[in-house]
């Protein structure tokens, strides 16, 4: 909550700085003239209102008590009376501590399989010499480019095969060790000098040394990436847990803000509060970890 | 599995045994063959037969696509995710990169901002298609400014274009700040002494932006276009959401994705058919990637 109070308080500050500021420079060192800046800063702005603008609104909304007018028109943007009644009566109506918690455990799982899966596949495909690498490197790339919604209804009878339908391991198993993350770790490895591997090979270090001790600790960066990304996908995933889930005591978030909705959907307040729990732990998390989430956008735009 | 490498490993250091970078893969491999690979070659021998949710099915030759030929809900399918990929395509590819534009000058606060643009990314499409539901309430926040400012209420969730038409804006306003940073590397790349010698040559700032910075970021318009628009044949969450999830009124907003969905689940889900819409999926999809490829080889020549 703390981020979108922080986000609500800013667009005030950078307004005044063209004004105060007139002599500053681009990235060249070159002036830049008042007029344009002021310009750039009221553009900044009004995307600003356009993109967090929304979040706000729904801040807003979850805040406001039974008795406020939240149809008001005029728009009423701070509540009257903030309040955090409306998030107590989710819980009431669904166990939304325990749809967290399954989504808790997905995402964490999904992070340590993907981790643990794609840098050891990686690992291989990058530095092991053994015959059929090209395969299994061909095998990751087709991988990545089967449509997933296209099979979902294929891999809906493959967990019911399985008995894996409706449990939370059914939800996370065909993400659990994404071809696109191995594919980012294989380029990662690749992309060590080899060198370094081969002193502590003529050292006599096994392929486990070589890869927990030398290889690892060098693409830590990647891995950050891997791990958040598969993070935010499994957390934020809809239509596969929505195919695969039908008991409603083993929803996850997002599956259980659908029902909240379909449920309640002319209780606004109360899918507000529900909204608000499911996204802030990742507005939290992406506030903390920025620049992982940027670089993960292009590593992975190269590839997808 | 991991002692006897480590164990092996020691006793040879000169040599590898042959079976460790297999068990280094595995993991990895046995994933995507037992839930990608193997559901995808499912998918297309499925689609060959008549197989239920409970019923093994038979063989059916092309019954399946036939009956798709002459199935009213597979036409709208079809129709409405081709019109998503028309409507959102389009503003995926520019606006963002004038979003770039706007962000890339490294001005006091611009890290904040960038961040902010991002936001939208990182949000559930589940938390963000509810917010854009109440936004565009009858009575919710866009309504009540247009009102105020004497448009008057507009039903976006009531008429089936209205409801088709704000699911693109949700798509656009979510990928956004996505695409923007795909721009944001793209643009640093852009030699600045190309901007200088064209300011020279007195080109203003919209004839630089066609002759500079188009023709400097066009393959990755080209790549923001493909990943765009094979995202945008396969959309399900926003309309699933907007719409309901029997899309909108008499199912006319229904995407393909949603009829795969609610055609193949269920304890009588017919999976063969089902899969016969998958198969149109992939082929289209397939095309899509062809043709903006094919798009950049003819303007390169």
């Amino acid at each position: 909550m703390s981020v979108m109070d922080k986000v609500r308080a800013t667009p005030e500050q950078p307004a005044p700085a063209p004004a105060r500021k007139p002599r500053i420079t681009d990235e060249h060192g070159r002036r830049v003239r008042v007029w344009e800046l002021a310009l750039r800063y009221l553009l900044l702005l009004g995307v600003l209102a356009l993109t967090i603008g929304p979040f706000v609104w729904q801040l807003s909304t979850s805040l406001k008590g039974p008795t406020e007018d939240i149809f008001s028109s005029p728009p009423r943007f701070l509540p009257s009376d903030p309040t955090l009644h409306n998030y107590e009566r989710v819980a009431e109506t669904i166990p939304v501590w325990d749809y967290a918690l399954n989504s808790l455990k997905v995402a964490v799982a999904n992070v340590v399989t993907n981790c643990v899966g794609a840098a050891l596949a990686g690992y291989a495909l990058a530095r092991l010499r053994y015959r059929g690498r090209r395969v299994a490197t061909l095998v990751f790339i087709l991988t990545m480019l089967v449509p997933v919604e296209g099979i979902i209804i294929a891999q809906f009878t493959t967990m019911r095969e399985l008995g894996l339908n409706n449990t939370l391991i059914g939800v996370l198993l065909p993400g659990c060790v994404s071809a696109l993350n191995v594919l980012l770790m294989r380029n990662a490895f690749l992309n060590l000098p080899y060198e370094i591997e081969e002193a502590a090979y003529v050292d006599g270090a096994n392929v486990w040394q070589r890869f927990l001790r030398i290889a690892l600790p060098a693409v830590k960066g990647t891995l950050a990436v891997v791990a958040i990304f598969a993070f935010m996908g499994a957390w934020d995933d809809f239509l596969w847990p929505l195919i695969v889930l039908s008991d409603p005591s083993n929803f996850t978030l997002t599956i259980g803000l659908n029902y909240l909705h379909g449920t309640f959907a002319n209780d606004e307040r109360l899918v507000a509060a529900g909204t608000i729990i499911a996204v802030a732990p990742l507005i939290i998390l992406f506030a903390c970890l920025q620049r992982y989430f940027f670089r993960g956008v292009g590593e992975g735009a190269v590839k997808g | 599995m991991a002692s006897s490498t480590v164990s092996s490993g020691t006793r040879r250091v000169r040599r590898q045994l042959p079976t460790s970078p297999w068990l280094f893969a595995a993991p990895g491999l046995l994933v995507a063959g037992a839930f990608i690979l193997y559901p995808f070659v499912s998918t297309l021998v499925n689609s060959f037969t008549d197989r239920r949710t409970l019923v093994p099915g038979e063989f059916v030759g092309l019954a399946n696509f036939r009956e798709l030929l002459h199935d009213d809900m597979f036409w709208i399918g079809l129709r409405n995710s081709t019109l998503y990929v028309l409507g959102v395509v389009p503003a995926l590819v520019l606006l963002p990169l004038l979003l770039a534009m706007l962000v890339q000058k490294t001005i006091p606060g611009i890290t904040f901002f960038r961040s902010a643009f991002y936001t939208p990314v990182v949000a559930s499409i589940v938390v963000v298609g509810l917010i854009w539901v109440w936004l565009l309430d009858e009575r919710g926040l866009v309504n009540a400014v247009l009102e105020t400012i004497g448009v008057g209420r507009i039903g976006f969730l009531s008429d089936q274009w209205l409801i088709l038409l704000s699911a693109m804006a949700v798509t656009v306003w979510k990928g956004l700040g996505y695409y923007m940073i795909i721009y944001l590397a793209a643009l640093a790349n852009v030699p600045r002494e190309l901007h200088e010698a064209a300011a020279v040559d007195g080109a203003g700032a919209l004839r630089r932006f066609f002759t500079v910075t188009v023709p400097a970021v066009r393959s990755t318009m080209v790549l923001v276009a493909a990943l765009a628009s094979v995202a945008a044949f396969k959309v399900f969450s926003e309309v699933y959401l907007m719409a309901g999830p029997d899309g909108g009124p008499a199912g006319e907003d229904t995407t393909l994705v949603m009829l795969v969905q609610r055609t193949g689940t269920g304890l009588t889900g017919r999976v063969g058919y089902a899969s016969a819409i998958s198969v149109v999926v992939f082929v289209v999809t397939l095309v899509l990637m062809l043709l903006v490829l094919r798009a950049d080889r003819k303007e390169e020549s």
